[in-house]
């Protein structure tokens, strides 16, 4: 809401500057956006009149005018269509400074001379409007300051309201918390009932009295709606934000601006029949003052005639019922729609107006017939007119009912966390509009008045007290209340060693968006369906992650664009499934890895990470955790058919290791060999408590062996079947080579074994050692096909 | 035996030109060795009289003495010559940059909310998760904002249905922490959250940190404390903090949270809003079955990009989101 500080001064004149009124006020929880001067910096503008005008010799669209400046007369070339002989208009004579720093000298505009300048608005700052001079009102007093007639020492202050504050979206609202936070008195216009001249009523039904529990009619006969708004009336709507119309809409807007009351006027012979406030039916249609079309909804609550519907209750009014200058009567519209009713109905439309904003927070319900009566007599000033009775038609069941609410010292005291003496609670409270209806034993019986619909409950008489006692004059104290230590499984590791981890091997942590790109997740995860957003910011977030790899492989691209070869990603986040009915949202772990395994460097060499380099790192994360998952050859669509691991915990899967597919790769235009692995957090990070065993005194023996197998054979068969027959003393079984050549023959593969063997009580004898070692020999050979190499 | 004088005279010199220990202990052999030329003077003791030969003998113990301690003192400057020598020898460039693998870095929200967690946990509370696809109940409903309010217009949700959204705040996670258990409750919950809007100031995804404590004996000054002394302790400065009322349907009373930000121009404080806070609204209580006579609770959320930036200098939130890994590598 922007508003005039003078027009609030008006009101409530505290004896403090405008920035310590505006801390004021942002500190009572009326946050103040931003100020701006009301007009642009100038001096040396007086009140000009022209005294004639004449037609320039050199130039069609120059006049030759003789301005007074009160004492003398001096000739002034002016382009200004709307120059004419009496005029009063703001004069910047010889010496004047314009905004811009623009200096007014004496000079000769096509060969005439010209001592001054005739202003517009827009050349003083006041607005945008450039289309000719600025008219001044024909009794203001010539050579006088047009900074000091205009009263131009004054600044336009934003309040960013909160949604619960509808009470202060007026002067009076603002100026009612001014007069509380300064315990000063706040002045108000009169509002005295405009006596009828004639009987004619509007004829008004409402049939949806839900939506419309109030609504005021009243007709203004005989206007002259040629006259325009008073200049005082169309400043002050300026320094507030609106633009002047015509005297009609500004009066309502100047009623809604002072008191808080949206209005409506209607052109009343284009009514046909009579007022109806009901719901849209479905297919109407409207034109709307913007000169929009809408197609109304269901839901919608209209200001109809007996054919056909004239506004959008509470939102704005068509173009059809608006008035003209030609318009001779009036209907003026009072109303309170039902907040609830109008929620959302804006929007619905695109729209948000000035109206809607109110209505839709709250509009004081029992203002109507104030703002009725003050926007009657501040239009018969302006545009004359025959006023009418007041029609009221309510539905007493659905006007909101007024509360009562109790607040109790003790609960207050305890909430705030200090007493506050009672009569300083009691001036708060009245000065807010709140009365103290009763004092109880502990505390105050309060009524709430019609402009706080925010206040049903103690709190909310809490929050008042508090927020003009001042938050900041509250105490400070730290919280008693003691929980004992919460039990912490040991066994159990937190994410962020996991993250430490990564972060020590190299990997950077990213954070990428949890909603992708469907085209890349397709690629990355083409079998799995994402959850589709209904209002995607765009196309290319639009689906809900199924995997991280789409985010990940999507920063490495972003990488590889910008010269950075070695990238090294971790990620931890959701991953979202529908699961039938259910969204299975799946906190993972992933990770990619493209370029040099390590830095290059004199040292380090270049080269490129592969699969067993990330799944060493793997593994040596399975050992912090302390848990075993096993690495099983296995197939998946984003990934390389050669070089994909499925890792498995306990017969549980747990995640994907591998390369990523170079069909896929190409696709996303990634470069180099990109080794990605994803794991589902919650089956790792529960591992075990260490247990000591007894460190055994007794040598361990070291046996080694070189076979040849087929290259089909994993090596963990090998290991599986080397384990079964090795007996229970084995402690240890590495593979110490890996070789294939032309000379082990197509499809075949040599591995060195290393076994060790130790017995916790005795020394092993070179028997037993020989006879497993023999026995795990023999079962390579029956079981895998595998030959001893010479 | 004027022989031996000069055999001694000649081992010494040799000693002196020996240039290696092979060479010196040659030198050794030749003079001192079973078959050296010094110790085949004693076979010249059995031709001299009873008399004669101890004095004999002793003279060419003690020329075998000589010799030996000139090649032992000889040994042991040829040694520490060779020692020096290898020593010179394998001397590397310390300053040649060392091998293995680099470091990386966590992301600086992380880091901002481990901060966060470090000092909460320290005071007590736990830390709490709940889903990022939540249902309208415990985005709005149980936190006192139903379908018609128009807070619902400030928060810009993305929905799945008109059930199910992107949670637009991690508020959500204090419902169903107290709907799971029994006050008191001392709890925080980092987490992303959604709202519909990008622009240079926006990302439509954003990281919070919600914290409630619900306790018999609570006040609103014992939420200035602790919101105080986090954000002290979170800039590591004896900042002025204000509290400005506000409104959150969640919480009453409710504050917004400003810090001391440098001056203005005209000397007074800039502020800077930093968080939102506020007593628990008796609403959301009843929402989450706990009696709000006998307990009473206040509720704080900031915002972990807005902390991150104020804290690392960093002037464009979208960053956070590019991982440009030249952006990462500056908070490792």
């Amino acid at each position: 809401m922007k508003f005039s500080e003078q027009w609030l001064r008006e009101w409530v004149n505290p004896q403090i500057g405008t920035q310590e009124l505006m801390d004021q006020i942002t500190m009572a929880g009326l946050e103040v956006d931003g100020f701006e001067p009301v007009a642009g910096q100038f001096s040396g503008v007086i009140v000009g009149e022209v005294q004639s005008v004449g037609p320039h010799p050199d130039a069609d669209k120059l006049r030759v005018c003789q301005v007074s400046d009160g004492t003398s007369e001096v000739q002034v070339v002016c382009g200004a269509p709307n120059v004419r002989e009496g005029m009063k208009v703001p004069f910047a004579v010889v010496g004047a400074t314009l905004p811009g720093d623009f200096k007014i000298k004496k000079a000769k505009l096509r060969g005439q001379p010209s001592e001054g300048m005739l202003c517009s608005e827009s050349e003083l700052g006041l607005s945008d409007n450039h289309d000719g001079l600025m008219e001044l009102p024909a009794d203001a007093p010539v050579g006088q300051d047009v900074a000091d007639y205009l009263k131009l020492n004054d600044v336009t202050i934003d309040v960013d309201l909160t949604p619960n504050r509808a009470d202060c979206l007026s002067i009076k609202g603002i100026a009612r918390e001014v007069g509380v936070l300064n315990s000063m008195l706040v002045n108000s216009p009169a509002i005295e009932p405009v006596e009828s001249v004639h009987s004619e009523v509007p004829d008004i039904r409402v049939e949806a009295p839900a939506g419309c529990p109030r609504y005021l009619g009243r007709i203004l006969r005989n206007v002259n709606l040629q006259a325009e708004s008073p200049l005082w009336m169309q400043e002050k709507l300026r320094r507030s934000g609106i633009r002047s119309i015509d005297a009609a809409v500004d009066v309502t807007n100047y009623v809604m601006l002072e008191l808080g009351q949206p209005m409506h006027a209607f052109d009343r012979d284009e009514i046909q029949g009579g007022i109806v406030v009901r719901m849209a039916r479905i297919g109407e249609k409207l034109v709307l003052l913007d000169g929009q079309e809408v197609e109304l909804t269901q839901g919608t609550l209209v200001i109809a005639d007996h054919e056909k519907p004239i506004a959008i209750a509470g939102v704005m009014g068509g173009e059809h019922s608006g008035v003209s200058p030609k318009t001779r009567d009036l209907v003026l519209e009072s109303a309170y729609f039902d907040p609830i009713t109008l929620a959302g109905k804006a929007r619905h439309y695109g729209l948000h107006t000035d109206a809607s904003h109110r209505f839709e927070r709250g509009v004081d319900y029992k203002l109507a017939r104030d703002a009725m009566e003050r926007a009657t007599s501040l239009l018969m000033d302006i545009v004359g007119g025959e006023p009418g009775e007041i029609v009221e038609v309510a539905s007493d069941e659905d006007i909101p009912e007024d509360r009562v609410v109790d607040l109790r010292a003790r609960r207050l005291n305890d909430v705030l966390g200090m007493e506050i003496d009672r009569t300083t609670v009691e001036e708060i409270l009245t000065r807010l509009g709140l009365r103290v209806e009763k004092l109880l034993k502990d505390g105050w019986r309060v009524s709430v008045p019609s402009f706080r619909p925010d206040i049903s409950i103690e709190e909310d008489l809490i929050e008042e007290v508090g927020r003009i006692y001042g938050y900041n004059n509250l105490p400070v104290t730290e919280p008693t209340g003691s929980l004992g230590l919460r039990p912490e499984e040991e066994a159990v590791r937190p994410v962020s060693a996991i993250r430490n981890f990564f972060v020590d091997h190299g990997y950077q942590e990213a954070v990428t968006y949890s909603f992708v790109d469907p085209k890349v997740q397709q690629l990355v995860d083409p079998d799995r369906q994402g959850i589709a957003l209904a209002n995607p910011i765009s196309s290319d977030l639009s689906v809900m992650r199924t995997s991280l790899w789409s985010g990940l492989l999507k920063t490495v691209a972003y990488n590889q664009n910008r010269q950075q070869p070695r990238i090294r990603l971790f990620e931890t986040g959701l991953r979202f499934l529908q699961e039938g009915e259910r969204i299975d949202q799946q906190p993972m772990l992933a990770g990619v890895v493209v370029g040099n395994q390590y830095p290059e460097n004199w040292a380090n060499g270049r080269r490129t990470a592969d699969f067993f380099d990330v799944k060493g790192e793997l593994e040596s994360l399975f050992r912090l955790l302390g848990i075993e998952v096993q690495f099983i050859g296995s197939k998946h669509p984003a990934l390389h058919p050669g070089q994909t691991a499925e890792l498995m915990r306990d017969g549980e899967h747990v995640g994907w290791l591998g390369t990523l597919h170079p069909q896929v790769q190409k696709n996303l235009e990634l470069n180099g060999t990109i080794l990605m692995f994803e794991l589902f957090l919650n089956s790792i990070v529960s591992g075990y408590v260490p247990n000591f065993k007894e460190i055994s005194k007794f040598p361990e023996v070291r046996r080694d062996l070189a076979i040849i197998i087929g290259s089909d054979v994993a090596f963990a068969d090998v290991e599986r079947v080397a384990k079964k027959h090795a007996g229970e003393r084995l402690t240890a079984l590495r593979a110490f080579d890996v070789y294939e050549g032309e000379s082990l023959g197509e499809g075949n593969r040599s591995l060195a074994l290393s076994l060790f063997w130790q017995h916790s009580e005795r020394t092993l004898n070179e028997d037993e050692v020989h006879t497993l070692f023999n026995g795990v020999i023999d079962a390579l050979k029956e079981e895998l096909g595998a030959t001893l190499r010479s | 035996m004027e022989n031996l004088e000069q055999l001694v005279q000649d081992g010494l010199a040799a000693v002196e030109s020996a240039d290696s220990l092979q060479a010196l202990d040659q030198i050794r052999v030749e003079y001192l060795g079973k078959k050296g030329v010094i110790t085949q003077q004693a076979k010249t003791l059995g031709k001299l009289s009873a008399d004669e030969r101890p004095a004999a003998g002793q003279k060419i113990n003690e020329a075998k003495g000589q010799v030996e301690e000139a090649i032992n003192a000889r040994r042991i400057d040829l040694e520490r010559a060779a020692i020096e020598q290898k020593l010179a020898s394998e001397s590397i460039d310390v300053t040649l940059p060392g091998r293995g693998q680099d470091l990386g870095g966590l992301h600086p929200v992380t880091r901002t909310l481990q901060r966060i967690e470090h000092f909460f946990a320290r005071a007590g509370y736990t830390v709490e998760q709940g889903p990022e696809i939540e249902d309208d109940y415990h985005n709005f409903e149980a936190l006192n904002i139903p379908g018609h309010h128009p807070a619902r217009a400030m928060h810009d949700t993305f929905y799945f249905n008109p059930g199910t959204l992107l949670r637009t705040h991690t508020s959500p996670v204090q419902i169903r922490t107290m709907e799971a258990g029994k006050p008191p409750f001392r709890m925080i919950c980092p987490g992303r959250v959604y709202r519909c809007d990008s622009d240079m100031t926006h990302t439509p995804m954003f990281h919070q940190v919600e914290g409630l404590l619900v306790e018999k004996n609570v006040s609103f000054a014992d939420l200035k404390s602790t919101v105080e002394e986090f954000l002290r302790v979170f800039f590591e400065r004896d900042l002025q903090v204000r509290f400005r009322p506000s409104y959150f349907p969640f919480t009453e009373p409710s504050a917004e949270v400003d810090i001391e930000w440098g001056r203005e121009a005209d000397g007074s404080i800039k502020w800077l809003e930093v968080m939102g806070c506020g007593m628990v609204h008796p609403k959301v209580f009843e929402y989450c079955g706990i009696d709000a006579e006998e307990y009473r609770g206040f509720a704080f959320g900031l915002g972990v990009e807005r902390l991150a930036m104020l804290r690392y200098g960093v002037n464009d939130l979208r960053m956070f989101f590019e991982n440009d890994l030249r952006f990462l590598r500056q908070f490792r």
